[in-house]
């Protein structure tokens, strides 16, 4: 990233200690998404958009505000707008910015099999490399929160890159250059965790929302999108946000004993056959000595 | 217009596989062959190079599910082809007891069996089992796309019935080619020319040869 190029080590011509030296700016970085200030304008929806020159999807009138069902390949970002009903019988907007969570443990890259296709970089943005992707789409079986999504006419996974190009230049993502109520949020994980619990607290305090909080789930070593929901005990109700997310069994299953034990198979195959070839060699050829089947077993 | 002289079979040989066999044969095994080793490069990064030397990593999973789908419809035609030989028999039963001798190679003490042996037939019936979990595994992952988010286990079911399955057809293609090429003389020609000798027919299938010899007399 470009602002380490601009850490200082020395300064000229200063007297007494170099301010900043020696510290280590915190790397990996997160999206919080305060989804209790959301206004569902979609602005984020059209930057993301707009930024990465994606062609804008037909929408599905569905009866209520959303717009469209789900994200697709050339919609990263959608904001899932739920009417839930509370306790009392009185309506509440649930309203939740959907994009790839960034994940610390991403299933998607461990079902990748196609080499590179997905890298993690070291400050936690998960991007895909469109040329090395082959199209199986096994990311789409790894993940768990229904991100990854395929393109059928030229058979490549997309998902939002959480910008990592502006990133990388020390911009923020296009998202949250666009959020006009400070919903969302960009920077370092610690101080957006920090900030995130701040409002929880100042939610469950003076909101009244008693289960306000955080949701950063540790299945997955924690996310780089960071939520705070007025209800962290349900994320349900916010469209299909997982309680517990994890990289599915199955996919645990088949990459790691699995797979081990398929290869460890061949390998042990290959080898018991060359043994068996050794010790017991080829079957004798009988055709050079004529009849010689049918004396025997008469 | 040219006059083809086919090969003629030597009064020594007995044809064992007639061209149309030999042909259905060949297309199974080479489009075997290329599943095991694109599906090899998909299952292991230490195998994943030799997707460029089978099309490329994209192109060979456009490859992969098409050569599936024809590498099991032959293989079902296969079956319908050979459905007599392939059937276990009371031959195949003293074979089984004795397969000891078989496998250390002391093929005297077998008893005489038909066109094939019971471990032939056993292959056959893996790779068609096996093939049968392939296909239907492998259409599900070749278009993930159409299998909705709530029925997202059958995805999880795929994944871990096509690695299964494969491992099964694997280690019987191995066995194969093991036996075909290497331990037993004169496999491999026989599956290229479609002819073996009188003597290693009377040998390995007295059951098939007797029959065949009886009925090229009759006839």
């Amino acid at each position: 990233m470009s602002e380490e190029s601009r850490r200082i080590r020395k300064i000229s011509a200063h007297a007494g200690p170099v301010p900043g030296t020696g510290t280590v700016r915190e790397e990996t970085v997160a999206k919080l998404i305060d989804v209790t200030t959301c206004i569902g304008c979609r602005a984020c929806e059209i930057a993301c958009q707009e930024w990465n020159d994606l062609p804008f999807a037909d929408t599905v009138f569905q009866n209520d505000l959303q717009t469209m069902p789900d994200t697709a390949w050339n919609v990263w970002t959608l904001i899932k707008m739920n009417e839930v009903e509370r306790e009392d019988g009185t309506l509440q907007w649930l309203l939740r910015k959907q994009n790839c969570m960034h994940c610390a443990d991403p299933g998607c890259l461990a079902a990748c099999p196609a080499e590179g296709a997905i890298v993690q970089y070291e400050n936690g943005i998960v991007d895909f490399d469109h040329d090395k992707c082959i199209g199986c789409q096994y990311c789409t079986i790894g993940c768990p929160f229904n991100v990854p999504k395929f393109n059928p006419a030229t058979k490549k996974v997309f998902k939002c890159s959480l910008c990592s190009d502006r990133v990388e230049h020390g911009l923020q993502p296009a998202c949250i250059k666009s959020c006009p109520t400070g919903c969302l949020q960009f920077g370092a994980k610690e101080e957006m965790l920090h900030v995130a619990h701040k409002r929880a607290e100042q939610l469950r305090e003076h909101f009244g929302y008693e289960n306000a909080g955080v949701y950063d789930p540790p299945g997955v070593g924690g996310t780089g999108v960071i939520y705070v929901l007025h209800d962290v005990t349900r994320p349900e109700q916010y469209g299909r946000l997982p309680k517990d997310p994890r990289i599915p069994t199955a996919v645990g299953l088949w990459k790691g004993p699995l797979n081990w034990l398929g290869s460890l198979a061949i390998v042990g195959g290959l080898i018991g056959m060359l043994a068996h070839f050794f010790l017991f060699g080829p079957k004798p050829d009988p055709s050079g000595e004529e009849g010689h089947g049918t004396e025997k077993s008469k | 217009m040219i006059r083809i002289r086919w090969r003629k079979l030597d009064p020594e040989h007995v044809s064992r596989y007639t061209f149309h066999e030999r042909a259905v044969h060949l297309i199974v095994a080479v489009t075997c062959v290329y599943l095991v080793l694109s599906g090899l490069a998909l299952h292991t990064p230490y195998l994943f190079w030799m997707s460029s030397v089978l099309g490329g990593p994209a192109s060979m999973r456009l490859f992969h599910p098409v050569l599936g789908l024809f590498y099991f419809v032959f293989l079902v035609y296969m079956w319908w082809m050979w459905r007599r030989d392939l059937r276990f028999n009371r031959a195949d039963r003293g074979w089984m007891q004795k397969m000891e001798a078989y496998i250390t190679n002391h093929d005297d003490d077998l008893p005489p069996i038909d066109r094939w042996n019971a471990g032939q037939k056993i292959f056959f019936w893996m790779m068609m089992v096996s093939g049968i979990g392939l296909v239907a595994s492998g259409s599900v992952l070749w278009f993930p796309e159409y299998v909705p988010w709530n029925l997202q286990w059958i995805k999880f079911l795929a994944i871990i019935l096509h690695a299964a399955c494969a491992f099964i057809s694997i280690g019987g293609l191995m066995i194969h080619l093991y036996m075909g090429i290497f331990l037993v003389k004169g496999g491999f020609r026989q599956i290229i020319t479609g002819e073996v000798t009188r003597c290693w027919a009377n040998h390995h299938h007295r059951l098939w040869f007797e029959r065949v010899t009886k009925e090229r007399a009759d006839g």
